[in-house]
């Protein structure tokens, strides 16, 4: 599954502010530690700030930080900010009846859905950083890709 | 399904004194019923009656959280071998804690014991399943470190019929 730019630079924000918890980050300072557009990255702490997720302070020593509880946020709970996650967010729309063949695939991709809003609700803020800190992909056999995310340098 | 090597576990235990893990005894039969009774809201007396008296051998383990003389929690695994093809590997049936005595590392106490036993016993890897809509414990479990595991639960309902 692929997330949208600004959902990943809303995760990337907010880890890096539930990492540093005693201090307030600038978006200039999150943006350029993961190469990305400040512009973009302002405007995704902006809708942040509005869901309550953090809290932005102007000026000269001014910043963000996060005001949700890491132990509390999940994924999820970020990525809905940006994107709807789920069954809806694949909706056919409309009140169309669906053919028998649209139905059955309907069945399977909801139960994918299901799975995808299941993963993202399960972990939560903190939960990211224990496994950051893990790294359990160095000790891993699987060769690891990139992560599929729109996120990149913008 | 859910799965963990043997890697460290993401969370630290608790160093709590006022905690004891032990092994479950028969006479904690009814306060594990209990336990279970106020969590799943589902009496299953001879489901833990069972399960406590046939012991599965060696290879299953139910560990009681005991504060104070009072039961706050268990946990119930067994090491299995070629299940789904697998080699030997520990999995995880229930972890229960007292809803008034969650969110002081009971659970983390009690999972870090178990998984302490399947090392010890040699396994190297250990998996649960859980119920998609179980958020609670499945943010437990992931907390722990467990991770998606290679495979894929599938299920349908049976015709009464035929």
């Amino acid at each position: 599954m692929k997330l949208q730019k600004a959902s990943s630079f809303a995760l990337f924000a907010v880890l890096e502010l539930a990492a540093n918890p005693t201090r307030q980050l600038s978006g200039v300072e999150i943006a350029a530690k993961y190469g990305i557009s400040v512009h973009h990255l302002a405007k995704v702490l902006r809708d942040l700030g509005r869901a309550g997720i953090v809290d932005g302070a102007r000026g000269v020593g001014g910043g963000y930080r996060l005001i949700a509880n890491p132990k509390r946020l999940t994924l999820l709970d970020v990525i809905q900010v940006f994107e709807p996650v789920g069954s809806d967010s694949g909706a056919s729309g409309g009140l169309k009846a669906l053919t028998d063949p649209e139905s059955a695939l309907r069945v399977i991709l909801d139960e994918l859905d299901d799975h995808t809003v299941a993963t993202f609700r399960s972990i939560s803020i903190s939960t990211m950083l224990k496994l950051m800190a893990a790294k359990p992909w160095a000790h891993s056999s699987r060769v690891f890709r990139p992560a599929r995310t729109a996120a990149g340098r913008a | 399904m859910t799965a963990i090597s043997t890697m460290k576990p993401l969370a630290e235990p608790r160093t709590s004194e006022a905690i004891r893990i032990r092994p479950a005894t028969g006479s904690d039969l009814a306060e594990l019923t209990r336990i279970d009774e106020e969590v799943s809201g589902v009496a299953k007396r001879k489901y833990w009656t069972h399960l406590l008296a046939s012991g599965g051998g060696r290879s299953r383990y139910v560990l009681v959280a005991e504060e104070q003389n009072q039961i706050q929690g268990f946990i119930v695994g067994e090491i299995r071998a070629w299940e789904f093809g697998e080699p030997p590997c520990g999995w995880v049936f229930a972890i229960e804690v007292r809803p008034k005595t969650r969110l002081q590392g009971i659970g983390t106490d009690l999972f870090s014991a178990l998984c302490d036993r399947f090392r010890r016993a040699g396994v190297t890897k250990v998996r649960t399943i859980m119920a998609r809509d179980n958020h609670l414990v499945l943010s437990f479990f992931r907390s722990q470190g467990m991770m998606a595991g290679p495979f894929i639960e599938l299920e349908m309902a049976l015709d009464r019929n035929g």
